[in-house]
């Protein structure tokens, strides 16, 4: 780590925030934090009497329950609200919310909201420091950060890899992290997928929108794929799973494309034989679960570093 | 009240007459006054050096929310906020609570216009509750005193519903407003670009209006109608109006001056004062809605003034209302484009004065002898910064807070009333 550097962030709301040394400062600290997830006694007193409130209006399971895990592992004492936005008006229920929370003195709050730019209300009104755990279709920085902290390990670098993301990109708050966390960090994203889910201008914003599946595959270290909703709001997307499953898929034969010591990820959960089929998320490629693994250790680094910072 | 003045030394601007130059304009009676005219003794004094003394600009779309929500704004705040705009005539869209659909509305409107600041010109619905369905009864609304009629806000989706509207609106001499969107596609929150994928927000293609504006055009080619188009803010939808124009359809149009001054780029930061409908668009769009203004194909500035509280605003992105205010700001920002090179003066004057009243029927937009005396001044040097302290709305909600705006009315006279004089 270059001399002098410090971690300057309050708030987490974006990977667009980071530089690239902040990046290399966060997966640093998360691999330095991942071995006491390996110890049999899983603590180390680092945020005690922190207050950590998990704010989730939308369902979640892995990433309240890692957001969680990271906390008590560094001894805070965490809180989880579900709330739901079926009874929001017009954003009182955010804001209202907000005050009476920050009224009780918490430290972080890590809120996931189905509306972009929820995080960034909310850090408008509280004092403590607010940690974005995914926020509509615009990002979600720890799940970015955890996918090249796991590229990180398996492949040595950052620079200079091919990343192929294949799905839907439009509605993908990970694609957008992933996006700017890899391109950031010196590799090129190419992307590809139905084109009622490629979002317009996504090239501008430094991924490669490929021609076909196997262009997007040939030659990639990372084969990321995403989880494929057939229908939004009315929005027709897509005719059929099944269809989706055969043109858009990663079966064994397209998976061949990519370099032989390519990685398969995905955010999970999988849709399995549809965005991939079960032997390649199965298969001895797939580094899904090394995700799920690092996700600890990067929330654990984040927590860590705002708390530094505040 | 005095209706008797001398305005000197001002630049007087009435392209309606072909008139530029500097001198004096002598009102009686609260209107100009003919060559050779004696200005009574009592005739006051306006020195207006510096200044552009022109005909009383004319907004014709503003939202006035009386009845219904005067929480956000009522008859007289906003016409309050017209006249220090420089605005001596407003129209008011009607989707207010109830909609002005009917005769008994507009004429509670006018009858609350009767003590406000300047002229107020009901615009009555297209269709009944403006809900798409039977048409609204435009003599009524016509006898009443409205001088438009539109579903604005809540677009006419049924194209025969439209047609209807376009043909018997011609009976009454009504023009028809369209806001022109096709719901289907306007379903996102922004413009639809770069910058909606940048901030995860769902996007409105600019087709969602050039599509309804084509179809606009369409019928009122077919029907030999008028049609005016609001808000314009595509260049695609620029182009189909000026190939229209070109073969003599019966069509005019509008635009805002958010559409000429910001782009989607405002958004960032999910700033819900940069969000309206239709959405700010992308750089082109602007630049082709300049060249629009320029060339003649938009004819009119209005503002889309849509007051709304922090209720409806200090919110999410996805959940707040679409709409800000703009009376306050409109002079200053279209001055903006004459330094520009983009306008010249008497252009300007055209856009916010003589057309928009010529396109509603308005008396106004004209500095003849004989003429009723509404007439702004202008000073194009005068520079201020737009605090939330100075708005003159009951609403707030405006990207242009805090900004360093230059030219501004410093006096509003109404049928040869003062109605607002900046002080100092």
């Amino acid at each position: 780590m270059a001399t002098g550097y410090s971690f300057l962030h309050r708030h987490i709301l974006g990977i667009e925030q980071f530089s690239r040394e902040d990046i290399s400062h966060i997966l640093a600290t998360a691999d330095s934090f991942k071995e006491i997830s390996a110890r049999p006694i899983k603590k180390v007193p680092t945020l005690r009497g922190h207050t950590i409130i998990n704010l989730f209006f939308e369902p979640s399971t892995r990433t309240r329950l890692s957001f969680e895990i990271a906390a008590k592992r560094m001894s805070a004492d965490t809180f989880n609200i579900a709330a739901s936005t079926s009874s929001t008006t017009k954003g009182e229920t955010l804001i209202d919310t907000a005050r009476n929370i920050s009224a009780m003195h918490p430290d972080i709050i890590i809120i996931r909201h189905s509306y972009s730019g929820a995080p960034h209300l909310l850090s408008r009104y509280v004092k403590a420091a607010v940690i974005n755990a995914g926020d509509g279709a615009h990002e979600h920085p720890s799940q970015g950060l955890l996918d090249l902290m796991t590229v990180l390990e398996h492949k040595g670098r950052l620079d200079g890899l091919k990343i192929a993301i294949i799905g839907d990109i439009a509605h993908s708050r990970v694609a957008h992290s992933d996006i700017i966390g890899f391109t950031r960090m010196g590799s090129e994203v190419h992307i590809y997928g139905p084109s009622t889910l490629v979002p317009k201008g996504i090239d501008q914003l430094g991924a490669i929108v490929s021609p076909s599946l196997e262009e997007a595959v040939r030659d990639a270290d990372v084969v990321m794929t995403l989880r494929i909703q057939r229908e939004r709001q009315n929005d027709p997307l897509l005719p059929s799973l099944r269809e989706y499953a055969q043109r858009f898929g990663i079966s064994r034969e397209i998976l061949a494309l990519a370099r032989p010591d390519a990685v398969v990820m995905h955010p999970g959960p999988v849709n399995r034989g549809v965005e991939l089929n079960p032997e390649v998320a199965d298969g001895p490629q797939s580094v899904i679960l090394d995700q799920v693994t690092n996700g600890v250790a990067v929330r654990m680094a984040l927590l860590y570093l705002v708390m530094g910072n505040s | 009240m005095q209706t008797n003045w001398r305005i000197t030394n001002g630049r007087i601007i009435d392209p309606a007459n072909g008139v530029d130059q500097t001198g004096d304009l002598l009102i009686i009676g609260g209107r100009i006054a003919s060559a050779g005219e004696e200005a009574p003794p009592d005739t006051a004094e306006i020195d207006a050096a510096g200044c552009w003394v022109v005909p009383g600009l004319t907004d014709m779309h503003v939202h006035l929310r009386e009845p219904g929500q005067e929480y956000k704004e009522d008859i007289l705040s906003g016409a309050q906020a017209a006249a220090s705009g420089g605005f001596t005539s407003i129209a008011c869209m009607p989707n207010t609570e109830p909609v002005n659909d009917c005769a008994a509305v507009t004429a509670m409107i006018r009858a609350r216009a009767a003590q406000a600041a300047v002229r107020v010109y009901p615009v009555g619905a297209v269709s009944k509750g403006s809900e798409g369905h039977q048409l609204a009864e435009f003599g009524e609304l016509r006898a009443a005193g409205a001088v438009a009629v539109t579903d604005d806000g809540r677009p006419v989706e049924h194209s025969q519903l439209m047609r209807r509207a376009l043909e018997y609106a011609g009976d009454f001499d009504l023009v028809v407003i369209s806001h022109s969107e096709d719901r289907a596609l306007a379903s996102g929150v922004m413009n639809e670009g770069v910058v909606s994928t940048q901030l995860g927000l769902k996007g409105i293609p600019t087709a969602a209006e050039s599509i309804m504006v084509y179809r606009e055009i369409a019928l009122a080619e077919f029907t030999g109608q008028r049609v005016h188009i609001a808000h314009v803010s595509a260049a695609a939808s620029i182009d189909l109006i000026r190939a229209a124009k070109a073969r003599g359809v019966r069509v005019t149009a509008e635009t805002a001056p958010h559409y000429f001054t910001l782009t989607d780029e405002a958004v960032i930061g999910y700033d819900t004062n940069a969000k309206m409908n239709p959405p700010l668009r992308s750089a082109a769009d602007r630049e082709a809605v300049r060249a629009a203004l320029a060339d003649g194909t938009l004819d009119a500035i209005a503002t889309d003034h849509a007051p709304h509280s922090i209720l409806e605003k200090e919110t999410e992105f996805d959940t707040a209302a679409n709409g800000i205010i703009g009376l306050e700001t409109a002079v200053p920002l279209a001055l903006a484009l004459v330094r520009d090179g983009v306008l010249d003066p008497g252009r300007v004057v055209a856009l916010m004065a003589v057309n928009p009243a010529a396109i509603l029927g308005l008396e106004g937009g004209n500095l003849a002898p004989g003429a009723v005396a509404d007439v702004t001044i202008i000073d194009p040097e005068r520079e201020f910064v737009y605090t939330a302290d100075q708005v003159v709305s009951k609403s707030r909600n405006t990207p242009f807070l805090g900004w360093r705006l230059k030219g501004r009315a410093v006096l509003t006279m109404v049928g040869g009333e003062v109605r607002y004089r900046l002080p100092g």
